[in-house]
């Protein structure tokens, strides 16, 4: 975005590498940005103008919430005045209703992030498995196509149940990105079906898996949604505001400064933010009484299910620079004192967030995997590519940066083909994570041509398309070609066939 | 890359089944430990990898892995990062710490050994391993030839099972185990090697006979400690198929059994032996019609 609105206005017409509906979306934001009407506290500009916060493009203008994640049950169980939607009698009424709401859901972006938990929604309407098999697909390839965005999220329960059997068969099958999966894990999940999940996780690079247990303990009747955001079911993700925490460093005098501090000025310039946001959302633009999702009982507006999104990167990078480390074996990830001072911070930044009241709602803590603009900058509290250590560790590091990130985080392992022959070994890892406190974990074949950017998925040939300037249905592709040549996120290391 | 088959030699005087310096606490030699294995049994596995080996295999993939060192210190002078050095005893002493992982030293070695040995007690191995066990089914012994250790795996075993892990041996076979009892009652599974389908073969091939590889194989199925057994299908140099149907004959009854057929691969192949062929994607496909005939129901190629 320039300065010079009719510049901007003609690079968006003109772009050869968007479909209609992307222009028409691009150039929405050239109107929403071209007015400025939030009203922001002093500390909140200080950190916008010192690089160390950032509205994550979502508009100087907010007239939706970032994320909305309406209750799906409850609406094919009442069916849609609305909409005028009878409750769905069969599995083919079922889909039909799902998909006219998910043209009907405002959020940031226009297209949905969420679209149910889907075996959840759609067992009661199994009846002939070949039948249903036809109609998921169906919705599933109306889904890919028309909402085009890997940021869309679809969740499957920890149940084995036919349709998610056949959604899980179809995923493999189809190797499309959107929508984006998650299954929830449990410990006592069957060992066939979750099986079945990781041999499609292998080849499709999705479904990833959430702890059922602990996400449930944070945030209730929850859904995992975009790229690991989790977030009460019935709830919106109102905005999220990020701290880069790689710009930190330039703050402070020194580690003990930047802790004791620039923290907790940090956390009020970004909570302030998300009030002001919030504030513009809520009592300006009455977000929730002009939706009929809100006046159906779909979205509610109280404090459980109305989340201020606290995001952040570049933890990895804000420690090596405050403790001046050069040293492969002293810096985050490695070392044993940086690592102690990097769990301090997120401590520190948990206890200042939940000290501080919340004008609407709550806020929830959530490890941000980036942007497309980024580069030398590390997703969440993870280590930075090319300086994993050995998988054990990675794993066990990323459980201790990520304990209280009760608005998600995930963490991304690519896998050689030997892992392919044995998905009883991502099992063992899997049980073995979550058991220590992982929140998220997603694995895929090395060889697959869907690829995770960020938390999102992109296929590996749409990115070479792109790159030669043709057009993609997949809107995440314009990220992810940027993404994986800032971050050098097709270098990740592949695990499985070490020496 | 992992390397698949990889065991070896000859001389084998006195081994003394892990104990060394009798009298003080039980060490053996460790080459490498590899934290997360897809490819060492069942589920995840910390593969541990023991240093010596009995038989002298042709087309070893690890040679380095087949001697211990023996002091000469010419590796002390070529190592770029500063991790070797000869104590004033003369011995060569590793720091782990220091090491890039260059492999300069495995290059400069004219006596097929590493000079990053680290000898363990079992419960220092054990420690090492212990952020591991959370994540892994078990461990899984290795090599060189894990079972010339056989006392000191009894010893490791039994804290492997105290940690309620499962305990794997990946062996030649060279060394009877079904008169081990102590190591077979902390032992759960093996993973034996068939290299040949006649005696000829196997001696030509590794230097050892093919008597004890059959006998161990046949009686580790009988006891349900046996998880597959492997083959490295290497064109020319033994009757592969002679090898699958053997290997087949003893397994077909014992369904739970899978067979591993792995394709000769070029990767830390001595020189001298790098010209022979990799088999072809149509003869492994032939090997594994073969066993399935012969009624093997679980075949693995790789």
């Amino acid at each position: 975005m320039t300065k010079d609105m009719t510049k901007d206005i003609l690079q968006v017409i003109r772009n050869p590498k968007v479909t209609f509906n992307q222009r028409l979306k691009d150039m929405a934001k050239i109107a929403e940005n071209s007015v400025e009407l939030v009203r922001y506290t002093e500390k909140s500009r200080e950190y916008f103008e010192n690089g160390a916060m950032m509205d994550m493009f979502e508009g100087k203008t907010p007239y939706r919430t970032r994320y909305c994640v309406p209750d799906f049950e409850l609406f094919l169980k009442q069916g849609s005045k609305f909409l005028m939607l009878e409750p769905p009698k069969d599995i083919w009424e079922a889909v039909g209703n799902l998909l006219c709401l998910y043209h009907n859901i405002p959020a940031d972006g226009g297209l949905p992030v969420y679209i149910g938990c889907l075996d959840r929604l759609l067992e009661p309407f199994v009846r002939d498995e070949a039948e249903a098999e036809k109609a998921i697909r169906f919705l599933l390839v109306h889904v890919d196509r028309t909402i085009s965005n890997a940021f869309c999220h679809a969740d499957l329960s920890p149940e084995d149940t036919r349709a998610g059997r056949i959604i899980l068969k179809l995923t493999k099958e189809m190797q499309r990105p959107c929508p984006n999966m998650t299954v929830m894990y449990r410990e006592d999940m069957p060992r066939d079906y979750l099986m079945a999940a990781l041999d499609t996780a292998m080849t499709a690079a999705k479904p990833s898996f959430a702890n059922d247990v602990l996400y449930r303990r944070d945030m209730g009747d929850y859904a995992v949604v975009s790229c690991y955001n989790v977030l009460p079911i019935g709830g919106c993700g109102l905005t999220l505001v990020r701290l880069n925490m790689n710009q930190l460093p330039k703050l402070a005098k020194d580690p003990e400064d930047l802790l004791n501090r620039v923290i907790p000025d940090a956390v009020t310039a970004v909570c302030d933010a998300i009030d002001s946001r919030c504030e513009f959302i809520i009592e300006d633009c009455h977000y929730y009484e002009n939706t009929f999702l809100y006046q159906e009982g779909l979205i509610k507006k109280d404090k459980e299910h109305m989340i201020g999104m606290f995001g952040f990167v570049g933890l990895a990078e804000c420690v090596n620079k405050i403790m001046k480390l050069q040293d492969p074996g002293e810096r985050f990830g490695h070392g044993a004192a940086a690592d102690l001072y990097a769990e301090k911070v997120m401590k520190k930044m948990k206890e200042e967030i939940e000290k501080r009241p919340c004008k609407y709602g709550k806020y929830g803590l959530h490890a941000q995997v980036g942007v497309m603009e980024d580069s030398s900058l590390t997703p969440g509290g993870r280590i930075p590519i090319g300086e994993e250590p050995e998988l054990p560790y990675q794993i066990t590091n990323f459980i201790r940066m990520h304990r209280d990130c009760d608005a998600g985080c995930g963490e991304l392992f690519p896998f050689e083909k030997t892992a392919q022959h044995n998905p009883q070994y991502l099992a063992d890892i899997l049980k073995g994570a979550f058991s220590q406190g992982a929140r998220y974990l997603s694995f895929y074949g090395a060889d697959s041509d869907l690829v995770r950017v960020t938390g999102y998925l992109v296929k590996k040939s749409d990115i070479e398309r792109f790159d030669r300037e043709q057009m993609t249905l997949n809107e995440a592709t314009v990220n992810g070609s940027g993404a994986s040549k800032n971050l050098h996120l097709l270098d990740r290391k592949v695990r499985g066939e070490e020496e | 890359m992992r390397k698949e088959s990889g065991d070896s030699v000859v001389s084998c005087s006195a081994w003394t089944g892990g104990k060394e310096d009798i009298g003080k606490e039980m060490r053996a030699p460790v080459n490498k430990i590899i934290p997360f294995s897809a490819v060492d049994g069942y589920g995840n596995r910390t593969a541990v990898f023991f240093q010596g080996c009995n038989q002298n295999c042709l087309y070893c993939h690890n040679p380095e892995t087949i001697q211990e060192c023996i002091h000469c210190g010419a590796c002390v002078t070529t190592c770029p990062a500063g991790a070797l050095s000869l104590s004033d005893a003369g011995r060569v002493v590793y720091d782990i710490s220091k090491c890039c992982n260059c492999d300069t030293c495995l290059k400069t070695c004219t006596n097929n050994a590493s000079p990053r040995i680290r000898h363990m007690t079992s419960k220092e191995l054990l420690e090492e391993i212990r952020a591991y066990l959370p994540f892994i089914d078990g461990v899984t012994a290795s090599g060189g030839e894990c079972s010339l250790r056989s006392d000191f795996l009894t010893e490791f075993f039994e804290r492997i099972k105290k940690e309620k892990k499962t305990a794997y041996m990946d062996t030649n076979g060279q060394i009877p185990l079904w008169d081990k009892k102590e190591l077979l009652a902390v032992l759960d599974k093996t993973m034996i090697d068939l290299k040949a389908g006649t005696e000829e073969d196997h001696r030509k091939l590794t230097g050892m006979g093919l008597e004890n590889p059959v006998e161990n194989i046949r009686r580790m199925a009988a006891i349900g400690k046996l998880y597959e057994i492997r083959t490295v299908v290497v064109p020319d140099v033994v009757d592969n198929a002679r090898t699958v149907a053997l290997g087949a004959s003893l397994i077909a009854d014992v369904p739970d059994v899978r067979y591993k057929l792995i394709k000769f691969r070029h990767y830390g192949v001595r020189s001298e032996y790098a010209g022979i062929k990799e088999p072809s994607d149509a003869v492994m496909e032939e090997l594994r019609e073969l066993a399935a005939a012969k009624g093997v129901k679980n075949i693995v190629v790789t």
